[in-house]
């Protein structure tokens, strides 16, 4: 359920879009215990995760484009940053809201935890809260670590 | 704008929220006209002109929350309207004390 949308973020290409397989909508009563599985596995496999409409190449939306960018603004390492694009998997759009028990999209995770969408994200940016949340998760390096001519007063 | 009537999800939010948090604050601003444009709202057609909304909203009822709590509440209260049709909603959430905090700076 989740490889197109997989694919469609990773791929620098120009995405297609998902076509839904019709016996997925008749096994639809027992999609949700996957799904969540599915979802649960995402955000333990990456540090950051965004649940976003389109891609940090094309947004399709202004705040999902804001959250990919205070992300990128943050220095968060590619490596460390998977970002779903909902657009594609309309099964995946309602099954993180369901699974967050958050209405709307973009849905940010770090470390398996849900932090917030598009406003708490700004403002924790603008706070230095998220600075401090990504350094705490190991996401980016504690700032002791600059080399000391920075730090000397 | 502010010169067309509010329509029902406008006046559905304004109701609800006040009752809830009985703000000292709520300014309830309908955004969706600058949204018609993007790619689900041309694929509904245009959305119904009540599709996304922006509420700065001053309460004691936050005093001791953490901002996803206070917007947990504010979702929980508007869970039919985002069932109907409510797209985005973008929330400033404040205490009376961190409001009149920001007005200082």
């Amino acid at each position: 359920m989740f490889r197109s949308a997989f694919r469609a973020t990773l791929s620098p290409l120009r995405v297609t879009p998902a076509v839904t397989p019709r016996s997925l909508a008749i096994a639809r009563r027992f999609i949700t215990q996957e799904a969540k599985q599915q979802i649960q596995k995402a955000i333990d496999a990456t540090p950051v995760v965004l649940f976003m409409k389109g891609t940090p190449e094309q947004p399709q939306c202004g705040f999902s484009r804001a959250a990919i960018q205070v992300l990128e603004l943050q220095g968060v390492p590619s490596d460390k940053l998977k970002t779903f694009d909902v657009l594609q998997d309309s099964e995946l759009r309602s099954g993180i809201k369901e699974f967050s028990e958050w209405p709307t999209i973009p849905q940010l995770y770090v470390a398996g935890e849900f932090v917030g969408g598009c406003d708490i994200l700004l403002s924790m940016h603008q706070s230095g809260e998220l600075e401090e949340l990504l350094e705490k998760k190991g996401v980016l390096p504690p700032l002791e670590k600059v080399p000391s001519e920075m730090t000397k007063s | 704008m502010s010169s067309e009537a509010s329509g029902p999800v406008e006046v559905s939010i304004r109701d609800k929220l006040k009752t809830l948090l009985q703000p000292s604050e709520l300014v309830v601003t309908n955004d969706s006209w600058q949204h018609r444009h993007h790619a689900a709202m041309r694929a509904s057609g245009g959305g119904s002109g009540e599709t996304h909304f922006s509420v700065n909203i001053v309460s004691d009822a936050f005093k001791g929350k953490s901002t996803i709590q206070r917007h947990r509440m504010i979702h929980a209260a508007l869970s039919d309207e985002f069932a109907q049709g409510l797209h985005a909603l973008s929330l400033k959430t404040k205490t009376p004390e961190e409001s009149q905090k920001a007005e200082s700076i």
